[in-house]
């Protein structure tokens, strides 16, 4: 598990290299980066590409900003590598919020990852249940059995929720499991089926096509819009998919538990 | 005693929409609300009441309904032919709707979204702080025949009918400005050069989550575009697939995609793409960050703009076969003048 100081270095290194009097040669780190979004918002960005260092800034960002809000700030929301800011323009503006965000990562912002959760979800993995656990385990080279034993015992970090309501984007698997999308669709998988590609995995919220391989069923609900908390998960929550036969899936809900 | 409307029949596409529910973009939900939020503002100043409640958005065309109590309505968006009773309602005006009148309203003549605003209010279950149906996220959905819809209180049931003598005309495609935003510099100067000088049609199948720009010629990419963390993206992003079509989003659109944007058309000018009907011509055009936000209004702050342009409906008692009753309930008093009714606009 990495410690709220890890995290903080893992970004300190980013805006370091920024800082460091490069040679000509060499382009200069441009992140963190701020740009507009639309008329009523910015997109502070920690890196270009998915990294865990720019995901774990992202979200710790993002949470001491929800610590010590910015005037005129009505939404603050991170995504894989990226803060997005929507404000009221009769309240503050994009300089003075481009000012603003500039002046807290200068100083030593707190990057800890707000109380951090862990769910363990039952799944079943393989067979009709995950029909492409086969596929992925011959892709990255090793027996279901390996595959599934790997999976299932590596937290993945809510890193974004996206595309549907509450659908969380996990990672990050171990590099074995680097494995580029499909080419052809998956006519539909079922809600509740995580999938796996590029060394994430997605539990999805409403069936859907996808390209991502199918590789196991759990019962999850990641949107629940007449209940009161209609989206149970939060960036930053860790998920454990631990393996279940059929029947247990139907026996054992998913639950929240406190992290060791 | 409860009041509310039904829609007996019409439209397959009507839903309950308002302002939408902000404040869910990182847990993948996005605003949603109204594809032309400048109409809920004009129903509003309408019928003086706040833009943020909420009214029956009618894409393409609306449907037969029926009043259980006395209420004030108002028409605004895509113009429709309607009539109450048979009698032919003025649109972009608020008139009063007597129980057990039939107000039938027929398809857009141009334009998409039509919409039909009470006095009070929709007064549907609220679900996140909103009552919009979003289709996209299976939150509410689209009216069934006969479906009741509760009415909220109206404190200005008696007050005057009023019409907007000049709506802003949006419903058959035009210039749409936008801003540079975090993408537009992926795109190449040459590229953002020829998206601003390209004719644009409007595709069809588009929905409340975006719609498709038809073109000819080659299409507009990015750099390294296939390599792109996805980001956040919001209404009036103009985004590129992977072959360089672009795509304008709207209301419903999803909350993050790895697609690049070559541009966020500003929020004033959203309904135009809203509102174009498959065929209409688009063009884009660039304006600095300034020049928007100098523009940029809250959408109360649109809703005053528009209550001080409304003018009083003047009504003809010679089409007013039932005066006397019509009178009574309304509240007009002896002793005002008779109103003239205004010509018909067509917006």
């Amino acid at each position: 598990m990495l410690t709220n100081c890890q995290c903080f270095d893992s970004f300190a290194r980013i805006i370091f290299i920024g800082g460091v009097k490069m040679t000509p040669k060499q382009p200069k780190n441009p992140f963190p980066a701020i740009a507009p979004m639309g008329v009523d918002g910015l997109l502070l960005r920690f890196a270009d590409k998915l990294s865990e260092s720019a995901n774990r800034a992202a979200l710790g960002f993002r949470s001491a900003l929800a610590k010590d809000p910015l005037a005129g700030v009505e939404e603050v929301a991170a995504a894989l590598a990226s803060v997005y800011l929507r404000f009221d323009p009769t309240q503050t503006s994009y300089e003075t919020l481009h000012a603003a965000l500039e002046n807290r990562l200068r100083q030593p912002w707190q990057a800890a990852l707000e109380s951090r959760r862990r769910w363990l979800i039952p799944t079943v993995y393989g067979g009709e249940h995950g029909p492409q656990l086969a596929e992925v385990a011959a892709l990255a080279g090793m027996s279901e059995q390996a595959a599934m034993a790997q999976i299932s015992a590596t937290p993945l970090r809510v890193m974004s929720l996206g595309f549907a309501p509450g659908q969380p984007y996990l990672g990050l698997l171990p590099k074995a499991f680097d494995l580029p999308r499909q080419s052809a669709l998956t006519k539909e998988v079922p809600a509740g089926a995580l999938t796996l590609a590029i060394r994430q995995c997605v539990l999805f919220a409403t069936p859907a096509p996808t390209g991502w391989r199918h590789i196991g069923q759990t019962r999850f609900e990641a949107f629940l819009p007449e209940s009161d908390t209609p989206f149970p998960l939060r960036p930053g929550d860790e998920l454990l998919f631990a393996p279940v036969s059929v029947d247990d899936l139907s026996r054992h809900a998913p639950r929240m538990e406190p992290i060791p | 005693m409860s009041r509310y409307l039904t829609f007996h029949h019409g439209g397959v596409a009507l839903s309950v929409q308002d302002a939408g529910r902000a404040g869910f973009i990182e847990f993948g939900l996005s605003k949603g609300g109204a594809a032309d939020v400048l109409a809920l503002a004009e129903g509003a100043a309408l019928l003086g009441q706040t833009p943020f409640m909420a009214a029956l958005e009618m894409a393409g065309t609306g449907g037969v309904f029926s009043a259980s109590a006395p209420m004030r309505i108002a028409l605004t968006g895509a113009p429709m032919q309607a009539t109450l009773d048979g009698r032919i309602l003025r649109w972009n005006a608020a008139h009063v709707l007597e129980a057990g009148q039939k107000l039938q309203i027929s398809a857009a003549k141009k334009g998409i979204y039509g919409y039909l605003h009470i006095g009070g209010g929709l007064a549907s279950p609220e679900l996140l702080g909103s009552r919009s149906a979003h289709l996209a996220a299976g939150l509410g959905g689209y009216l069934a025949p006969n479906t009741r819809l509760p009415i909220g209180p109206d404190p200005a049931l008696s007050a005057p009918g009023q019409y907007l003598p000049a709506p802003r005309s949006r419903f058959e495609g035009g210039v749409v400005r936008m801003v540079a935003s975090a993408q537009t510099s992926r795109f190449e100067a040459a590229t953002r050069a020829r998206f601003e000088a390209t004719p644009f049609v409007l595709a069809p199948q588009g929905n409340r989550q975006g719609v498709r720009l038809g073109f000819e010629g080659a299409g507009f990419t990015a750099k390294d575009q296939l390599d792109m963390v996805s980001e956040f993206m919001i209404p009036g992003d103009i985004q590129m697939t992977g072959d360089g079509t672009p795509f304008v989003l709207l209301p419903e659109c999803q909350t993050t995609g790895g697609y690049p944007r070559i541009g966020t058309v500003i929020p004033q000018d959203l309904p135009i793409v809203a509102q174009a009907p498959p065929g209409s011509p688009l063009r884009f055009r660039f304006i600095c960050a300034d020049e928007a936000r100098a523009t940029w209004q809250s959408l109360a702050q649109v809703c005053a703009g528009l209550s001080r342009t409304t003018r009083p409906l003047l009504r003809d008692p010679r089409t007013m076969p039932d005066l006397l009753s019509y009178q009574l309930i309304s509240g007009v008093t002896a002793g005002r003048e008779p109103d003239i009714e205004g010509e018909l606009d067509e917006n």
